[in-house]
């Protein structure tokens, strides 16, 4: 068996040859942080690697096969976004700020997959304190998208988004604040999920705006992410925040016929400022569902159009509060000289923070303000209740809403770097969700026409009712038993212009 | 022109918890610094509030306590600063939404020269939860400042009164009832030194039967009553001098430093913060339901008013007696079991007042330290009541109580305290005395009051102390009329 092959088998397929000892935890650990040796220099997916711990976990988890109490993760290797907290571990969250900081404790993400016997493979690239659509912002530099290396993964969780379609991991986890899993999936072709705000604790998972992050998974296929949910998902007493709900079993309804299936189509997510080539591909998307039995019904979702200016006041009034921590006074970068206490301060955060985390703790001081208080945050507030309200409506006449994840499959690395609205807009169709606490996942569904000899991979949006991501796995998974596009990788052996 | 000084006070009084207010670490006073610091005092990347329960529990307490509004719905609010000794750069608060709105506590001014003792209503405007920053401790390390995170995150309660009170007596009064009645619920253990209950007070004056409220100071961190008053009254002064002086009185935060008896200003109202207060997206909204209250209702200890009005009528006390046995739910229960035990209330409510108050203050003890127990108590004052000492002795055998040697009835044989009551034994020492003494007998019949009591003495005397005072007045009265 090649390992271009092995590398792109689905989760139950690793767990099968596991437990069938037809291949070791550490063998297959070692075959991925090879490819992570060959590709990582010219991906740059990873920041933090540590083949000592990874491999000792590898063998731990070989032990537990053998004594015959393996989990379905259990020996395989997983890459963790730099977001979370892995005690031992470098972790920086994409930032100069916490470049030398090593956490001493786990993240309940991270306590999950030990418990589950997962390998963790290593910490992932991203945008700073995950302020950012294109993973440029990181102090770690941009991430190359796989499919072509000139462009962007999308963001914030670009270097899990690259790892997971260059196969540099079995699967990755992402965390989502206004589309930072769904946008990197759509233009980087594979199949990520937002889970319902709650329902996979914070504990230990980096804040950038409380009130909206989520982690979830990023994977392959539905099927793959239905596990990783199994595994991430779960009431956690440390997150206030965190839903008090029995344990679901993810994979149990990927098998659902879609007959009678009501696919709710914002009329607003098919207006301008959509690539047609997008649209194009998410149509045909549509048209397989039809065919799967599902019936197609436009809906209005009236106020999304207000959901931008509406996370750029909130996200950035949470994320100024958030980041207050980062003062050089117990971890983190502190500036070397300093006159007295204003100016360690002042000096710290300026060395350690990067130019967009600056501008969102500016724009979050300044709505937070007195004077400003009521006429930014407060009003943002009351229009975050009228989005959600939307959605409620919306899902009195559909089970599921479809559309794009993404207006653009990925562009060019450098082309947005200078206008934050360009890049901010990137997540038009992503923020509502977050904004209303829903689930939303992006699943792959096709490719662009070609520009440069190249296709890029375009992601179908499906946004679920609160606490339905099992039905939105199942609706998914029945597309991809019919469609292939989740099953394409890039290719990785004819980089151009890369060294 | 005639001035009125307006008062209000923000008192901070840490919970009594096992644990902080956001997180599991101890709250335990006087430990190795950042020993009680975890991962959320340390403000790690990362990590969440959850909020103690136990915390909620006592401000519920409370507000039962005053009879106040206790909010069915408050919010956990982020007030925002930097200072290296507020480890996340804002405070967990409560803003718009506290946990218990208005109430009332009722104080007892005392007299102060000519003018008698008073009662009078102060207005609680609100009471909120929120945690304690850490400290900076200076001069540990040369040239450095350090940081100690083990106070950070403990929980307070801030209790807000309107502006109320018009004298530094009035102030201090609320103060200290303030202070008995949190200990009395047993949400805090009152320790001042320790910064337990700690008071800002905000003053300001005004022309007397003006309604215009004065610009205040607010003196900050007040930690003995003592302090307070030396406080107020000065800064009271202060602010007259200088508006009779033709000066204006600028809206600050002062210090009051207690060597010099003079408060200073730290920071103006216009290099005051924006603390940007906004609700905290890590906490949800705090719920406290009629049940909650209903349950907690329940376990509440007697209030101390209703514990006053029980001692006026169940133990026939004066209501100055009462008040002051109810200054504390330890001295109330020292004086009930006392009672319980046997001995008569009066009696009870003369000695717990009398000597045994004036051993604890003059040891700095609390009546739980007293090394005489209600039970020993009871003992004494029975050997009163039923004639075995007089008062004098009992005097003696408490003084030896409390040097714990020995119990009543040994410390009596002991000391040979024991009083005679055998009337022929008195009546022949008094035979005695009347054979020894003509003159004086003669000076009584002769209509010198005075002679009687000059007898009495020479009886007493010659009984060592030891005859029954009341017997021996009978006995010489008999004698000298027959």
């Amino acid at each position: 068996m090649s390992n271009s092959h092995l590398t792109n088998l689905s989760l139950k397929q690793f767990g099968d040859l596991l437990q069938s000892k037809k291949i070791s935890s550490v063998e297959l650990t070692q075959m991925f942080l090879h490819r992570i040796q060959q590709y990582n220099p010219s991906i740059n997916a990873y920041i933090a690697l540590d083949e000592g711990k990874t491999l000792a976990q590898a063998k731990a988890a070989d032990a537990r096969i053998a004594a015959g109490n393996a989990a379905p993760l259990t020996g395989i290797p997983i890459a963790q976004k730099d977001i979370f907290c892995a005690k031992g571990w470098q972790t920086t969250c994409g930032s100069k700020m916490l470049a030398n900081f090593i956490a001493p404790y786990d993240a309940h993400v991270i306590t999950l997959f030990d418990a589950a016997g997962a390998v963790n493979l290593g910490k992932t690239n991203m945008d700073e304190f995950a302020m950012g659509s294109s993973n440029e912002t990181s102090y770690f530099g941009g991430v190359k998208n796989p499919w072509s290396f000139d462009r962007v993964p999308g963001g914030s969780s670009g270097g899990s988004a690259a790892a997971v379609a260059a196969r540099l991991c079995a699967a990755a986890t992402g965390t989502d604040t206004g589309g930072s899993i769904r946008q990197p999936a759509s233009l980087c072709g594979f199949t990520g999920l937002k889970p319902t705000y709650g329902v996979v604790s914070r504990f230990g998972m980096i804040a950038f705006a409380s009130s909206l992050d989520q982690a979830g998974p990023m994977a392959k296929s539905a099927e793959d992410c239905a596990l990783m949910m199994n595994v991430m998902a779960g009431f956690d007493e440390r997150d206030s925040t965190s839903l008090n709900r029995e344990k679901e079993d993810y994979s149990s309804a990927l098998h659902q016929p879609l007959r009678g299936l009501r696919i709710g189509l914002p009329k607003e997510f098919f207006a301008e400022g959509l690539d047609a080539d997008v649209g194009k591909v998410i149509e045909n998307a549509i048209a397989e569902y039809k065919k799967l039995g599902a019936e197609i019904i436009e809906i209005s979702l009236p106020n999304t159009g207000l959901s931008i200016p509406v996370y750029y006041v909130l996200a950035p009034a949470e994320a100024s509060s958030n980041l207050s921590r980062y003062d050089g006074v117990r971890y983190g970068h502190r500036a070397a000289e300093y006159t007295d206490l204003m100016d360690m301060y002042c000096k710290s955060r300026a060395e350690g923070f990067g130019a967009e985390v600056k501008r969102r703790i500016l724009i979050g001081t300044y709505v937070l303000s007195a004077g400003y208080y009521d006429a930014y945050y407060l009003k943002a507030q009351q229009i975050r209740r009228l989005i959600a309200q939307d959605f409620v409506e919306a899902f009195k006449q559909c089970d599921v809403i479809m559309g794009p994840a993404a207006p653009s499959t990925a562009f060019k690395a450098g082309e947005k770097v200078d206008d934050p609205v360009a890049m901010y807009l990137q997540d038009i169709y992503t923020i509502s969700t977050n904004l209303a606490g829903l689930p939303g996942m992006s699943v792959p569904a096709g490719f662009s026409q070609s520009v440069d000899g190249k296709t890029l991979p375009v992601g179908l949006q499906i946004i679920g009712n609160y606490f339905d991501e099992a039905r939105m796995l199942n609706v998914a998974h029945q597309y991809q038993q019919v469609t292939d596009w989740h099953t394409q990788a890039p290719n990785l052996n004819m980089p151009e212009g890369i060294t | 022109m005639e001035w009125e000084v307006v008062i209000g006070l923000e008192t901070h009084t840490q919970l009594q918890t096992n644990t902080k207010i956001f997180s599991g670490a101890s709250v335990r006073y006087g430990a190795e610094p950042n020993t009680q610091a975890c991962e959320v005092s340390l403000a790690l990347p990362g990590v969440l509030p959850v909020l103690n329960k136990q915390a909620v529990h006592c401000a519920i307490k409370f507000g039962l306590a005053i009879n106040a509004e206790i909010a069915p719905r408050s919010v956990f609010a982020r007030k925002n600063y930097f200072y290296p000794d507020l480890p996340k750069g804002y405070q967990i608060s409560q803003f718009e939404l506290p946990v218990v709105g208005k109430g009332a506590v009722s104080i007892q001014v005392p007299a102060q020269g000519k003018l008698a003792a008073y009662e009078k209503v102060v207005n609680i405007t609100r009471a909120h939860l929120e945690e304690d920053a850490g400290k900076s401790v200076h001069g540990a390390v040369e040239g450095m400042s350090g940081i100690d995170l083990n106070r950070a995150g403990t929980p307070l309660l801030e209790i807000v009164t309107e502006p109320d009170m018009r004298s530094a007596a009035e102030a201090v009064a609320y103060a200290k009832k303030l202070h008995e009645l949190v200990q009395w619920i047993g949400i805090c253990d009152g320790n001042m030194q320790e910064g337990s209950f700690r008071c800002d007070v905000n003053v300001s004056v005004r022309p007397k039967g003006s309604e215009a409220l004065g610009t205040r100071r607010e003196i900050k961190n007040l930690n003995s009553f003592k302090f307070m008053t030396q406080a107020i009254e000065y800064e009271t002064r202060w602010q007259i001098e200088t508006l009779e002086d033709g000066g204006k009185i600028q809206q600050a935060t002062v210090l009051f430093n207690p060597d010099t008896g003079e408060t200073r200003a730290m920071r103006s109202k216009e290099e005051a913060n924006d603390y940007r207060y906004f609700p905290d997206p890590d906490l949800l909204p705090l719920i406290i339901t009629e049940a909650d209250k209903a349950r907690i209702s329940a376990a509440m200890p007697e209030l101390p008013e209703a514990m006053k009005a029980r001692l006026e009528v169940q133990y026939g006390l004066s209501s100055y007696d009462a008040n002051a046995l109810t200054t504390s739910r330890d001295l109330a229960d020292y004086f009930v079991a006392t009672v319980n035990a046997g001995a008569g209330p009066k009696q009870v409510a003369n000695w717990v007042m009398g000597s045994i108050s004036a051993k604890l203050n003059t040891e700095d003890k609390n009546i739980n330290a007293s090394p005489i127990s209600a039970q020993q108590l009871a003992q004494l004052l029975k050997r009163i009541a039923d004639g075995t000492i007089s008062n004098n002795a009992a005097k003696q055998v408490f003084e030896a109580m409390w040097c714990a040697e020995g119990d009543v009835d040994s410390i009596i044989v002991a000391k040979g305290l024991k009083q005679e009551s055998d009337s022929v034994a008195i009546e022949a020492i008094i035979d005695e005395v009347l054979a020894a003494n003509a003159a004086m007998v003669e000076e009584f019949k002769a209509g010198k009051e005075k002679a009687f009591n000059a007898l009495v003495g020479q009886a007493m005397k010659a009984s060592k102390g030891k005859a029954n005072p009341a017997q021996v007045n009978d006995i010489l009265k008999k004698k000298l009329t027959a």
